[in-house]
């Protein structure tokens, strides 16, 4: 009787909104690539952190204050008064740094798979304005603990503004709402970072995923699935999203709260890039500590405003360095779409592009002598180059012939046991003496070690032709 | 795809089998959530034990403190406040405080641990307003029938001068009276228990 | 190729060097679990530092709580006269005299551990000699013309600095005890790290309580992956 009556209700509700419908659409009959690989489980990860920034957020909110005189202290007396507060506040801080890793991964899995390419620029697009926005939402959130490097970072970002021709001065006051960062900034960077911008990240995301389930994803292969089809009109390389990657996204998620568990809980700092170690002093408008480096997701960008000589043309060079990567489903006019099939001068390239970003990220936490200043602008010739001279260098060089239908990658687990072996190869038992005894213990084997490196190399220089 | 040769005992098993898991880690999860919405070091310290000081209380005078953020009374009783008390019994829903919340020290006709010092949490058990002060008898706007007490204007209960509450009114037990103990004749501390009941 | 990894390297090396001033840090020996260590080290803090330097985000009760030891306890041995459980670690000093003593207000101490670090801490308070060009007498040697006197200096005794002589500069290369304090060095050593082991504590009283939940944490996430493993694998089975 009673489950007559729960029918009844479930069809109520059924016949007024198209929850099958979505459902089906979205989850049991969206038909994914079957070869997916290890750069797919970005995507839903970028999901999970949104939503434990989200939760994690609005707790916080319950007990942080946005005023220059109490924030700090409200920050201090979450981590210590609030019954598990420490605990939320970490997940928070966490939470930022590991947004920026799983979207910086999703993003180089769309790049090195040509996931930008017609017919999917919009989901680039898209995605990069979420990106944008992460970066606004990371940035006014920073300054919210008002600590030292709050204060200063802010302070620097902010007067960026004020590099722009004749506007500029009056610009920087106006986002400050001062004439320096003061009370006024902070509590509009809160209303801004627990508001506004989530709203529009909320709204992109779902641009996103509509606009991918439309076009439907990208694979490893960079082919069509949609080319070949069973008779009941399914890609036959294409599996339902549920169960089949539902199942899988989950051990991703898995994996990736064990790590991201290991950092709150043993090492929530994570050696002062995650919370840098002057941020546990209060701002002080009067003295800027001796080194200020923004947070480690911004440093690229950072070292590409500090490597130009010019002011403003530093803030033309960052801000180009975010909107060249708009442009780039018309930069690229390979034929294909995916690195497997590109040739050799599209593989160096990109070999020399995640070299030079990842110096860039490197060079922006460091001080800038005169040599950080020279390799910074030489990674910023790369990482420009990268792009501009990609509807050349594409257009030219000679691609490998497509497969009809996707092809099989050995996956994780098969590799294991070839793992296995490497390490193998880079150890060996050392005797020593212990308390009188000899005991073997495994330690490094440098030779070892240094013919891995050499194979290493050579299959990298391989797979770069 | 194939159907054949799928094992689905073992598929529902392990489906189960993460369902659970995976339900217990939303649950250990949320209770740090929840729970972060309890009371703070900073409310529990503010809700500490306070200590009054009754040295300068007038006879029939009340004082008022603050323990948790609430407002605590202390009322010095005359003997003839104590007399009404003892006879005037039978308008009252509770004269025996069965259904209130006392510390056992204080479950005694007047209420108290001395007669003359009567301590109450000033909160009337029906909403949470305050009630007034109205020690005065038989006063023009509370009618004949009333010998001194406690008014509540929200909704109109009436508490008698040993915070018990009378028959017929929205409010449902007495006023509650907080854990409290002597340190010495004049010094007591509001939110401490003496842990015993006294006559 | 190679060449031009070199030069590369080459060009990095003098960003990572961080230039110190002649000494190197002492390393502390941090051990949170050691509740007599961060009981003796609360003791000399409030004897030696509260008198300037509040730690203001502890209370009483947390040393209480934390250090599993009675709130009584702590209030007799630990707390100044008169202190509650519930007040927190102020000192007495207002910040009017602060300034006309020091030129400055002495820093709140609660995170001092989190910005500066343990092995600084641990260095810096061993390191005041005595320097009759200062205002106070002593100047320290790791952190050079700071306006504090030496707190400790009846425990210690009296330091002098070793100069010599490295590019053209005079740079301290190490202290000598000049005159004997009451306490012997070992003493002193172990003294000065029982304080700096309640800094660190002071810094994030919640460090002790993760780290001992994290294990059972991330146990239960290796089962769910586990059974998560195991279902997708089942499920994977269909997929040829």
């Amino acid at each position: 009787m009673k489950s007559k009556h729960l029918n009844n209700c479930g069809n109520w509700f059924l016949d007024r909104f198209p929850m099958s419908k979505l459902w089906n659409e979205h989850m049991a009959q969206y038909y994914a690539p079957k070869n997916f690989n290890f750069w797919y489980f970005f995507g839903s990860l970028a999901l999970l952190v949104l939503v434990n920034q989200f939760i994690t957020g609005i707790l916080l909110t319950m007990n942080y204050k946005p005023d220059a005189g109490l924030a700090f202290d409200s920050v201090e007396y979450i981590m210590r008064e609030v019954p598990w507060g420490w605990l939320v506040r970490y997940m928070h801080s966490t939470g930022a740094s590991a947004f920026f890793i799983v979207v910086y991964l999703h993003m180089f899995r769309g790049l090195i798979y040509g996931s930008y390419k017609q017919p999917r620029e919009l989901i680039w697009i898209f995605g990069m304005l979420i990106f944008l926005a992460l970066m606004a939402e990371a940035f006014m959130g920073y300054l919210l603990p008002w600590g030292q490097m709050s204060y200063w970072g802010a302070q620097v970002i902010i007067s960026l503004f004020s590099a722009i021709p004749i506007i500029g001065d009056d610009l920087s006051l106006w986002v400050r709402g001062d004439y320096v960062i003061s009370d006024a900034t902070l509590n509009r960077f809160f209303a801004f970072h627990v508001i506004a911008i989530p709203l529009i990240l909320i709204m992109l995301v779902f641009l996103h995923i509509i606009a991918l389930h439309e076009v439907g994803s990208n694979n490893p292969d960079g082919i069509e699935i949609k080319d070949s089809k069973d008779p009941w009109g399914h890609p036959v390389d294409g599996i339902p999203f549920h169960p089949y990657y539902t199942v899988k996204d989950i051990v991703g998620v898995a994996v990736f709260l064990f790590f991201f568990a290991t950092v709150i809980f043993y090492m929530p700092e994570l050696g002062g890039y995650f919370l840098e170690h002057a941020n546990f002093i209060p701002a002080d408008p009067l003295a800027t500590p001796e080194h200020i480096a923004p947070v480690w997701y911004f440093t690229p960008f950072y070292a590409i405003l500090r490597a130009i000589p010019d002011k403003f043309a530093g803030v033309i060079a960052m801000g180009g360095a975010i909107v060249v990567l708009f442009l780039l489903p018309w930069l690229d006019r390979s034929p294909v779409r995916s690195i497997r099939y590109r040739g050799g001068i599209y593989k160096k390239a990109l070999f020399l592009f995640v070299i030079s970003f990842l110096g860039l990220g490197y060079l922006g936490m460091q001080a800038p002598t005169a040599n950080a200043t020279i390799m910074a602008r030489v990674c910023t010739a790369i990482y420009f180059a990268f792009f501009l001279l990609m509807p050349i260098y594409t257009r030219w060089e000679k691609t490998k012939p497509l497969p009809k239908r996707v092809t099989e990658q050995p996956t994780i687990e098969e590799r294991i046991p070839a793992i296995k072996d490497a390490f193998a190869a880079m150890t060996h038992e050392v005797p020593t003496q212990e308390h009188g005894e000899t005991v073997m213990h495994t330690r490094p084997n440098p030779s070892g070690i240094a013919d891995a490196g050499k194979s290493l190399a050579k299959k990298l220089k391989g797979s770069l032709d | 795809m194939s159907e054949q040769g799928v094992d689905n005992s073992k598929r529902q098993f392990l489906t189960t089998a993460l369902t659970v898991v995976g339900a217990v880690g939303t649950g250990y999860i949320a209770v740090p959530f929840l729970s972060q919405m309890q009371p703070s070091t900073k409310a529990k310290a503010a809700g500490a034990p306070v200590e009054i000081d009754i040295r300068k209380i007038e006879p029939g005078q009340l004082i008022r403190a603050a323990w948790r953020g609430k407002p605590v009374w202390v009322l010095s009783r005359t003997p003839d406040v104590l007399e009404i008390l003892a006879s005037d019994t039978a308008k009252l829903a509770d004269p025996n405080s069965l259904e209130s919340n006392q510390p056992a020290s204080s479950q005694n006709e007047f209420r108290s641990i001395k007669p003359e010092i009567f301590i109450a949490v000033g909160l009337c058990t029906h909403l949470g307003c305050s009630p007034t002060f109205r020690p005065e008898i038989a006063p023009n706007d509370l009618g004949p029938e009333w010998n001194g007490g406690f008014f509540c204007p929200c909704h109109g209960s009436g508490f008698d001068l040993a915070g018990r509450v009378v028959r017929g009114v929205p409010a449902p037990t007495n006023l509650d009276v907080p854990p409290h103990r002597y340190v010495t004749d004049t010094r007591i501390i509001i939110g401490e228990d003496t842990g015993e009941a006294s006559a | 190729m190679k060449k031009l990894l070199q030069t590369c390297l080459l060009l990095l090396m003098p960003l990572g060097v961080f230039a110190s001033a002649g000494m190197e840090l002492d390393s502390a020996d941090i051990d949170l679990t050691d509740k007599a260590s961060l009981e003796n080290g609360a003791h000399l803090y409030v004897q030696y530092c509260l008198g300037c330097h509040s730690t203001k985000y502890i209370r009483y009760l947390n040393l209480a709580d934390d250090f599993d030891i009675d709130e009584n306890e702590i209030l007799d041995k630990v707390a100044p006269d008169g202190a509650g459980i519930y007040d927190k670690m102020l000192t007495a000093m207002n910040g009017h005299d602060a300034k006309k003593w020091f030129g400055t207000q002495p820093p709140d101490l609660s995170l001092i551990a989190r910005s500066r670090g343990a092995d600084w801490l641990y260095s810096y308070l061993k390191g005041f000699y005595a320097d009759p060009k200062k205002p106070l007498g002593v100047n320290n040697a790791i952190f050079p013309d700071v306006g504090m006197p030496n707190p400790l200096w009846k425990l210690q005794g009296k330091q002098i600095a070793v100069y010599e002589t490295v590019d053209g500069q005079e740079v301290i290369t190490e202290l000598e005890l000049e005159e004997e304090g009451t306490m012997s060095a070992e003493e002193f050593d172990k003294s000065v790290n029982d304080i700096v082991n309640f800094l660190v504590y002071a810094g994030e009283p919640a460090q002790l309580k993760r780290e001992s939940m994290g294990k059972y944490v991330l146990f239960f996430i290796f089962i769910f992956g586990i059974i998560a493993y195991l279902l997708k694998k089942e499920y994977w089975k269909d997929i040829h």
